[in-house]
């Protein structure tokens, strides 16, 4: 319940952050909404020395449209993205996955970019995110660089992310108001998806992500593939876990989970038409 | 480190350790032992406060996080008379409430989420309350008092 | 104010609330004590071992720490579990030579601060010698498996043959046309109050010491406690602030309680002990846990000739209450029906996990779990309906005290078993609910409907529990106190129990104090626990009103030169019949009372006794609980639940539907969601709320709950108890109609919790 003892460093801006962060070194941390790193502090499953608090960094919390897409401050807070009226128009997948994060609670504190950074397959708005081919903006002190969803997400809780860099901005295509669903599928409302599946539509072609069906986030291309060779919806859906390794828990086995993402992707191509 | 929270409408300044969890600050540096907790994996809401006018779990959330900001607990939120909110009332009257350990957390969570909802459905009430538990009532009470509090068109807006 | 007419019977709103409500209701973790220490336990990671060497060097200088305790220098008698049990099974509270299962524990350490004490435990090192695991019962009785107790070589650790029962019934099937068999798992649940467990544990001047323990008997943990800290009872006094839930959890004693105990005694400082919610999930005792072995014969047209069951229960590491509870399944194995003969065995079994106890019900949710699916399964073998069947062989209804032919360990007191099951058919729509069914079938739809349907008895008051303290005295200022050996935790006894001295004093309920829960206060108590409050204690404030009240007239009758018959009721005292001018207050009358002379006048106007109900009483009902399988991902959604209750006649309607929804959520999370796990090597694998899946309001619908009342003549209440009939009835029918939802695939039984998984799984097979 009480997490090991570590230094505080607010950060009021994303350039203060990146400084404290380059001064502190490797078992430093940074520390956004804290709905993933303050459980894993409690449980002293994470023990790090110093915590990095972004969640004052206003200069990282925005969602505006730039044009061919919009950008996503990381710092904005999962409500903010749930009840953006500009996502809601240009990019409804996003703010209908928000939706779904965790409780009121959490997402009265959590951030997309927190969400991402922990790299977590089981998260939401990561495989919606892949699903998007959206584009991430890392920031050091040596500069800034964009990496590809899918590039980013690189292993189980890990990603492209080094140690000095802050994930400052999320950017989505414009993928429009309607044309894409979730199904997301638990034991709980506030559980994490024992799988997901998160469908959009850009470009008028239907992208397919899947939450918890392996290592990282997960986008069904062979879904996606079948699809655009004309597939019908019921056929493209049974490739829906090919490829994957899932994972086996409490909740459910390898078997059951590609089964499910093969029901999911169904249902959210079915619901997206 | 010093921080200072406005609690309940009043300053509070303490001198915390950074691991400090906001519900630990509340209920030992405050003494403001209303606020609950019932969990370390943040899944049960008995912590449950307002934070800035919304529902935050306080015990995933580091008192130095609160710096500067506002927290609402379950002793701030009746009238300065005693006059209890429609939300207090409502579990009152429609015995939403048993053991009563849940039952902070569960009016904290009601009063934010009909702030931003303030005429649900009991979809919408249940959904609306998926992050916080109870052992006791199966719920059936609490979801009628938080419907009957947003009868009385007394609980939206306002908080923010 | 005058009381118009009987306040009994009203939905009266409870007094407990307005504290709770403004947060300033206090549970033992909110006092403020001072000087208090904190401690933090070291608890085995391993399942099974030999205790090597324990390391506390580095804990000793950590910063705050004033000590740290092994089982070699702080010095305890172990513990014995349940009194019926031999002490080769008794637990040492801080672990010597062994440990048996995830939790057991190995040191505390004390500090100045919780972080403190948290911080210096996480550094203690400990040597296990891995010893074989055993987390399967059946497992655990197999040929050549390894002792947990040395003393218990079969680890079987008490059964019905140690109570002279469980042989063979002759001849028992010879009437049968058919014999239905199954194989049920009860799994293992947890109790998961709110509020977790813990002590404050002050010691006081002459070697005395206050306990404040979040307990739901505050008697009983005195009588432990005192015996493992050594201290004479007398000297220990026992308190429950607010008490955040228990669910029969909290009437265990806890080993941590005489560690922390004995620890503020070395120290002589007070010392605090807050449990957290994982600690919770290893450490608290848990229930169920049975493997049930059944068997019913039935002639062909569904009439039972003969029931046969052998259980196995879970008693964990260190049996507890748990290694009895089997008894209670025997008890009410036949439940509502004419079973003419029942044959029933029973061992309780020793595994490397926790202690099984009480959970709401205890024993007598796994006797209506076997017999209403073993019924189901016959049902469908014989091609008639549910409902059919369950009729075919209900006891009619009787109000002398009656009991199966088949039951040779239970008598039930009244009971009227057609009326609930009339009233939620009625209530539920069953022919509309089986058109739906049919339609869907017809239909080949991915969402399947289920409807299942339980009939059920209990006991409440158990096992000699039907017995209980009460007083009531009245003071100077007109107010009353109530005092009781039960001991509330939500159930809203200070309004119940108010509402008895109104109605048969006038007092206010408002001007009625519950004293409970305080040794120092209370002489005796068996505590809340089976149901058993209002029916024991609520008769005794009942007639320890009576005799308030025959006191006080007698005190009456004398003052206003009377004759005592003539004395009756008045507003807010007592007066002459039909001149209310000449009446005298309750104040009066309390301040009178000494200098009266009057009998039973040398300590005020009160009166005590122990109420004796004579025997155990026993509810019944009906729950109908309606689900959709979504069968292709195997998810069950509960659509209604139906539950007509008879707790006897009912005192506060309001508070007894309060203890119908609460009893109906956990009964459905034990059919949906609920199971405690081990892996193989004996580590849990649901020991926090992330994992072990307590439902929200978001997974179940609002209850339609109703009453059928058939008083019982053993209590001035006509009451029965009703604490834990919502989980009995509900967990069946829930679990009844997710079975009959997968008929269609030819799923015949299907274990809880009924996960997608698992039901996905079933579909599967059954598909082929």
């Amino acid at each position: 319940m009480i997490p090991a003892a570590f230094e505080y460093v607010r950060a009021g801006s994303a350039d203060e952050a990146i400084a404290a962060i380059a001064e502190h070194g490797e078992d430093a941390k940074f520390l956004a909404g804290g709905m993933s790193l303050l459980p894993l502090m409690k449980l002293r499953l994470a023990t790090p020395t110093v915590l990095v608090d972004v969640a004052r960094v206003r200069d990282l919390s925005y969602i505006t449209d730039a044009g061919d897409h919009i950008a996503i401050g990381a710092l904005t807070r999962h409500r903010d993205v749930e009840t953006s009226t500009l996502l809601a128009q240009e990019c409804g997948v996003v703010a209908s996955v928000a939706a779904q994060v965790g409780d009121n609670q959490v997402r009265h504190r959590g951030t997309i970019g927190g969400s991402v950074a922990h790299g977590d397959a089981a998260s939401d708005l990561p495989a919606a995110l892949v699903a998007l081919d959206a584009t991430f903006v890392l920031r050091s002190g040596s500069g800034e660089r964009t990496i590809g969803a899918s590039d980013f997400f690189t292993g189980f809780l890990e990603t492209a992310l080094n140690a000095d860099e802050l994930l400052t901005e999320i950017r989505v295509p414009k993928a429009g108001a309607s044309g894409f669903n979730f199904q997301k599928f638990n034991r709980r409302a506030q559980d994490w998806a024992i799988v997901g599946a998160v469908v959009a539509t850009v470009d008028g072609a239907k992208r397919v992500g899947l939450v918890n069906m392996g290592n990282t986030p997960l986008r069904a291309t062979a879904v996606e593939a079948a699809l655009a060779s004309g597939a019908s919806i019921a056929d493209a859906a049974l490739s829906a876990a090919d490829g994957c390794e899932p994972p086996t828990d409490l909740n459910a086995s390898v078997e059951y989970r590609e089964h499910l993402a093969r029901v999911l992707v169904r249902r959210a191509l079915e619901a997206s038409a | 480190m010093k921080i200072s929270i406005s609690v309940n409408g009043g300053a509070q300044e303490h001198d915390v350790e950074p691991r400090t969890l906001l519900v630990q600050y509340l209920r030992e540096d405050c003494g403001l032992t209303g606020t609950k907790v019932g969990c370390d994996t943040s899944s049960c809401g008995a912590c449950t406060v307002l934070f800035e006018g919304e529902s935050v779990k306080s015990c995933t959330m580091l008192a130095a996080q609160a710096d500067g900001g506002s927290v609402t607990t379950i002793e701030g939120l009746a009238a300065a008379d005693g006059t209890l909110h429609p939300v207090q009332q409502a579990f009152h009257d429609k015995h939403g409430l048993q053991c009563g350990y849940c039952t902070a957390g569960m009016v904290m969570a009601a009063v934010g989420f009909l702030d931003e909802n303030p005429t649900p459905s009991e979809r919408d009430v249940r959904e609306g309350l998926e992050g916080n538990l109870c052992r006791c009532t199966g719920y059936h009470n609490i979801v009628e008092a938080v419907l009957a509090a947003a009868e009385t068109g007394a609980v939206s807006g306002g908080s923010k | 104010m005058a009381v118009q007419g009987s306040i009994l019977g009203n939905p009266v709103k409870r007094k407990e609330d307005a504290g709770i409500l403004n947060g300033t209701t206090e549970y033992f973790d909110d006092l403020k004590i001072d000087g208090m220490l904190h401690i933090a336990f070291v608890r085995s990671t391993v399942a099974h071992a030999n205790l090597g060497a324990i390391d506390t060097t580095d804990a000793e200088a950590m910063p705050g720490v004033v000590g740290v305790y092994t089982a070699d220098n702080l010095e305890m008698p172990d513990v014995n579990g349940f009194i019926m049990l031999p002490p080769t099974m008794n637990r040492p509270p801080l672990a010597k030579g062994k440990v048996r299962f995830v939790g057991d524990i190995v040191a505390a350490v004390v500090a100045n601060t919780k972080a403190e004490a948290v911080d210096a435990a996480e550094t203690v090192i400990v040597d296990y010698d891995p010893l074989p695991v055993l987390v399967d019962m059946e497992a655990s009785i197999a040929d050549g498996a390894i002792a947990i107790h040395e003393g218990q070589p079969n680890n079987i650790a008490f059964g019905a043959a140690g109570m002279g029962m469980g042989a063979p019934v002759e001849g028992l099937m010879d009437e049968a046309d058919v014999v239905v068999k199954g194989r049920f798992v009860n799994q293992r649940v947890a109790g998961v109050p709110m509020e977790p467990n813990g002590i404050i544990a002050i010691p006081e001047a002459d070697g005395a010491m206050t306990a404040w323990i979040p307990t739901q008997g505050p008697h009983g943990q005195r009588g432990e406690l005192a015996g493992v800290i050594g201290i004479d009872a007398e000297k220990l006094r026992v308190r429950a602030a607010a008490v955040g839930g228990g669910f029969g959890s909290k009437n265990t004693f806890h080993v941590e309680f005489g560690i922390t105990a004995k620890a503020a005694i070395v120290l002589n400082r007070p010392v605090k002990w807050t449990e957290t919610r994982s600690e919770n999930m290893v450490s608290m005792v848990q229930g169920r846990g049975q493997i049930q072995y059944v068997e019913l014969g039935l002639k062909r047209d569904g009439t039972i000739t003969a029931l046969r069951e052998n259980v196995l229960g879970e008693a964990g590491a260190y049996p507890s209450l748990g290694a009895f509870l089997p008894f209670f399944t025997h008890t009410m194995a036949c439940a509502v029906y004419n079973v003419p003969k029942l044959e029933f065995n029973w061992n309780a079994v020793l595994t490397n996990t926790t202690s099984i106890a009480a959970y709401r019900g205890a024993g007598r949710p796994e006797a209506t779990q076997a017999i209403e699916r073993i019924l189901d399964m016959a049902a469908v073998e014989l091609g008639i309906d549910p409902v059919d069947i369950r009729r075919k062989n209900l006891m009619p209804k009787f109000e002398a005290p009656g009991a199966p032919a088949g039951s040779g360990l239970a008598m039930y007191d009244t009971g009227d078993y057609a009326a609930p099951l009339d009233k939620a058919l009625e209530a539920a729509d069953y022919p509309a609910l089986r058109a739906e069914q049919a339609k869907r079938r017809a239909n080949n739809d991915v969402k399947q409907l289920g409807i299942g349907v339980s009939v059920y008895v209990e006991i409440t008051a158990p096992a000699g529990l039907h017995i209980e303290y009460g007083k009531v005295e009245i003071n100077e200022d007109g107010s009353a106190n109530a005092y009781v050996g039960t001991s509330a935790h939500g159930q809203g006894h200070d309004t119940a129990f108010s509402m008895i001295v109104q109605e048969l004093l006038g007092i206010p309920m408002d001007k009625v104090t519950l004293v409970q829960s305080d040794t120092a206060l209370v002489p005796r108590g068996s505590g809340t626990a089976g149901s058993r409050s209002l029916q024991t204690a609520g008769s005794a404030v009942f007639r320890a009103s009576e005799g308030v009240l025959e006191t006080a007239k007698q005190i009456a009758a004398n003052l206003l030169e009377a004759n005592v018959d003539d004395i009756v009721l008045g507003d807010g005292g007592l007066q002459v019949a039909g001149v209310p001018s000449k009446l005298i207050g309750w104040g009066e009358l309390a301040s009178k009372a000494k200098a009266s002379g009057i009998e039973g006048t040398a300590d005020g106007l009160m009166h005590e006794l122990d109420f004796d109900g004579q025997q155990s009483s026993f509810p019944f009902g009906s729950h109908i609980a309606v689900v959709e399988v979504d069968t292709e991902t195997g998810k069950v959604e509960l659509l209604r639940h139906i539950a007509v209750d008879d707790c006897g006649k009912i005192l506060n309607p309001m508070l007894v539907r309060g203890q119908q929804h609460g009893g109906i959520a956990q009964g459905i999370a034990q059919a949906l969601f609920e199971w405690v796990q081990y892996d193989e090597d004996g580590n849990p694998i649901t020991a926090n709320l992330m994992d072990y899946a307590i439902p929200s309001a978001a997974e179940l619908p609002s209850f339609e709950t109703y009453n059928t009342e058939t008083p019982t003549h053993l209590n001035p209440l006509g009451a029965k108890g009703i604490g834990e009939s919502g989980t009995i009835g509900s967990t069946p029918a829930v679990q009844n109609a997710v079975v009959d939802a997968l008929q269609p695939f030819g799923v015949k039984n299907l274990d809880m919790p009924a996960s997608s998984q698992r039901v996905w799984a079933a579909i599967q097979e059954a598909r082929g």
